[in-house]
């Protein structure tokens, strides 16, 4: 195991953080669209804008977190993006199609405000999208997981381009990934509400999600133990798996019991720690490889000196980046919530006797 | 339709629809900044008005360019597999450090859009500039990455695979500089004139409108100059194709045979089996002279390399045609108004001209398809000039023809929406007299 050379375990290690900062970024602005799917009861409508107001500003910069992970795919281990994009050809499509469905209605219905009803059609395609892509967007993780990309025989299409993803197994990861997103979504609504009966509604959409969770956890696990075998391995028999299955239970009971006693900030800390570490022992069960059962990280990265110039052009992406994105969530997330007040009328937030927790 | 043809179809189709909002990406947030600059500097409110108009259309108009943008990413391994096996390494670097600038643009869109009141006027106009700054810079590394496509560079072919690779090498290939300063200066001159257009047909409308002169102005600021610089990039970049790839010039040029003191030929219609190209007008060593500097030069017809090594000749030629005509008439409509401005008469005191920008909206974004159909298609049998070719790389998927119906249907559904919503939400409400005050978004 120790034969990954460093240069390729460092980019490797970017790639795991960038595809966690999109589930926690980008993730949760799908999560939104699922909630505004499901709102329900005589606060429908504040539930919708709140997710609306959550979303608008920093959707499109959350999303660039896919692009970097494809890039950076194709650009350090381009087999590896050259075997998933043949066999998983289908499911990525159609995550496209969401992906593009998405971004546009929720933009669509944002600057269409002439007839109602156009705006609510808008506002159907773009929770529809936001619940079906992230299930896409799983499938293709519990096809790569299953060790089927790898392993996809050319016999015939079915076998090739259609088995390997469509298990079970697959869908049960694209399931969990659709009530993950959503529990993550719902957690940060609890704080970004700024009316009690508001943060109730999320809180009570967080603990069912977040119990949803478990169940579809446990449903990974169990068919993982025919179809992902090697995983099962990795998730419990490799050296460091049980410490972080311990950390990421630890983690995930904290947010319940926080949601419960209505500690929003602290389950808005446990909860994306809990699916970081998610993601990081899905990396942990599948390392050395990048395509389980075919392909090694080692033997798809690119030559030494394209990964040394990413890893500086990497670093220096990100002296700017982080800044950036801090700025960004400062105005939209930090204290934000008394801007939006001021622009809705209210009194701002220091004429208020204390900011409530 | 062959799995081929489908690939090379939606991946067409693909990038002529991002193209528009790509390169409205890079125009818009200039006209942006400098409306808000003006408001700022004069204090007057009409301009942050401006401000306002245009960026709720790039609003929209950006966030259909970074989904349609996502799917292209995804695309070139979907349907190029092997290529970017090949490619990715190479030419990583352009791609990854477009992901940052990219990424600096949404984040900086996401605070000019909806921060106007929640940050101070200084910050926000310096917001703008970082859209803007960071757009043209991730359009330029897009086109750096084509350019490698054209003059590939930076690595060693031995047996198929590529041997000593140079990133830094591939970066600054031999066709960055052409390329970048074209695309770069053809997306400022369709985004100025189109705007600079469309402000024009509201003139005709609402003459003597301040709102509408005042965007009219901007408009050209920005669009004039790079429609009288655009010629001339052309012509070096035409300069550098005779040079580096014969092939395609001469099927720009619909020159079927190898010729000393070529003609240039205007119009026309290449025929590939008579070998010629019927009904051009002919200026004689014209070609020659614009090629190479030279009336006695010899300029390379299609007849130097074998038939299986040539581009679809007609539409190369016509569209090449259709990107030189138009150009040519941007460049005369901004002649004009430069001729105005240096006479010191207004622009929209001549209706012939104000109706001569509005027919020349369009043009700027025309000229751009018809170019990169110039150079995509000229470049073909071939995806990486003389070292792979596009057959060798296309998936192992069977029946494309099924996303390629789907992915074009899905822009249809979009190109729809997106003019009907700039038509209704945008131009329709524009105000008739001068909005005085600070009315806001929506």
């Amino acid at each position: 195991m120790s034969d990954t050379p460093p240069l390729v375990l460092a980019i490797a290690a970017i790639l795991v953080v960038a595809l966690n900062a999109y589930v926690l970024f980008g993730g949760a602005d799908f999560g939104g669209g699922v909630w505004d799917l499901l709102a329900r009861g005589p606060r429908r409508q504040q539930q919708r804008a709140l997710i609306d107001r959550a979303i608008g500003p920093i959707w499109e910069a959350n999303h660039v977190w896919l692009i970097l992970v494809v890039v950076l795919t194709f650009v350090c281990f381009p087999a590896a993006f050259s075997q998933l994009a043949i066999t998983l050809h289908i499911p990525i499509s159609l995550l496209l199609v969401g992906v593009v469905l998405r971004g546009s209605a929720f933009t669509f219905r944002s600057y269409d405000s002439s007839h109602q009803e156009l705006q609510q059609r808008w506002g159907v395609i773009f929770a529809v999208a936001s619940t079906v892509t992230p299930v896409l967007l799983g499938i293709c993780g519990g096809a790569l997981l299953s060790g089927a990309v790898g392993a996809a025989p050319t016999s015939s299409f079915h076998a090739r381009f259609i088995a390997p993803w469509a298990t079970p197994f697959a869908f049960a990861v694209g399931v969990f990934a659709l009530v993950l997103f959503a529990f993550l979504a719902a957690v940060y609504l609890t704080v970004e509400a700024d009316e009690e009966r508001l943060k109730e509604d999320f809180r009570r959409r967080a603990i069912g999600s977040g119990i949803a969770v478990f169940v579809a956890a446990g449903a990974v696990l169990y068919l993982a133990r025919e179809q992902a075998a090697f995983m099962v391995r990795g998730l419990i028999f490799a050296p460091l798996a049980l410490p972080l299955q311990g950390a990421t239970s630890i983690a995930a009971l904290t947010a319940l019991w926080a949601l419960v006693n209505r500690r929003y900030r602290i389950a808005r800390f446990a909860a994306p720690v809990q699916i970081s570490l998610i993601l990081w022992g899905w990396a942990y069960a599948q390392f050395p490889e990048i395509i389980p059962g075919a392909l090694s990280l080692r033997a798809a990265a690119a030559p030494d000196i394209t990964l040394k110039l990413v890893l500086i052009g990497v670093t220096v992406g990100m002296t700017l980046l982080i800044p950036s994105l801090a700025y960004l969530l400062k105005i939209f997330k930090g204290d934000g919530n008394a801007f939006d007040r001021l622009e809705r009328g209210s009194p701002p937030p220091d004429a208020r006797p204390a900011r409530r927790r | 339709m062959n799995d081929l043809l489908a690939a090379r179809s939606q991946m067409g189709i693909s990038l002529a629809f991002h193209i528009i909002f790509a390169v409205v990406g890079i125009g818009m947030p200039a006209l942006m900044v400098l409306a808000e600059w003006h408001a700022q500097r004069t204090g007057d409110a009409m301009y942050r008005e401006l401000a306002k108009r245009w960026s709720k259309g790039t609003a929209i108009l950006f966030a259909v360019g970074a989904v349609s943008g996502t799917v292209l990413s995804f695309e070139l391994g979907l349907l190029w597999p092997s290529f970017m096996e090949f490619a990715g390494p190479i030419i990583g670097m352009p791609f990854s450090l477009e992901g940052f600038a990219f990424f600096t643009e949404a984040i900086f869109l996401g605070i000019y859009l909806y921060g106007w009141n929640r940050i101070s006027p200084k910050a926000h106009l310096w917001s703008g500039v970082a859209v803007a700054g960071s757009g043209m810079i991730s359009g330029v590394f897009v086109v750096m990455a084509n350019a490698w496509m054209n003059a590939p560079a930076g690595f060693e072919l031995v047996e198929g695979k590529a041997v000593h690779v140079d990133p830094i090498a591939a970066l600054f290939n031999p066709a960055v500089v052409q390329q970048t300063l074209h695309m770069t200066i053809a997306a400022y001159c369709a985004t100025g004139m189109a705007v600079a257009g469309i402000h024009a047909v509201l003139l005709l409308k609402h003459p003597g409108n301040r709102f509408h002169r005042a965007a009219l102005t901007l408009a050209l600021w920005v669009g004039v100059p790079a429609a009288l610089l655009q010629p001339e990039s052309g012509h070096f970049s035409a300069q550098w194709v005779a040079k580096r790839q014969p092939v395609k010039l001469a099927a720009m040029e619909g020159q079927f045979l190898t010729e000393v003191g070529a003609p240039l030929r205007i119009g026309g219609i290449p025929d590939e089996r008579a070998f010629e190209t019927r009904g051009a007008l002919e200026v004689p060593y014209a070609l020659s002279i614009l090629a190479f500097n030279d009336p006695f030069a010899e300029v390379k017809g299609l007849d130097s390399v074998p038939r299986d090594q040539w581009p679809p000749v007609a539409i190369v030629h016509v569209a090449f045609q259709l990107m030189v005509a138009f150009g040519t008439l941007l460049s005369l409509a901004a002649g004009w108004v430069a001729w105005r401005w240096f006479k010191k008469r207004p622009v929209d005191g001549s209706r012939p001209l104000l109706l001569c920008l509005a027919v020349c909206a369009p043009l700027g974004f025309l000229a751009i398809e018809a170019g990169w159909v110039v150079t995509e298609v000229g470049r073909q049998p071939w995806i990486i000039y003389k070292v792979m070719r596009t057959a060798q790389t296309v998936t192992p998927m069977p029946g494309l023809v099924w996303s390629m119906v789907g992915f074009s249907g899905l822009y249809l559904f979009l190109a729809v929406i997106v003019s009907w919503l700039m038509y209704n939400q945008i131009l329709r409400t524009v105000p008739d007299a001068a909005p005085l005050g600070d009315a806001s978004l929506s």
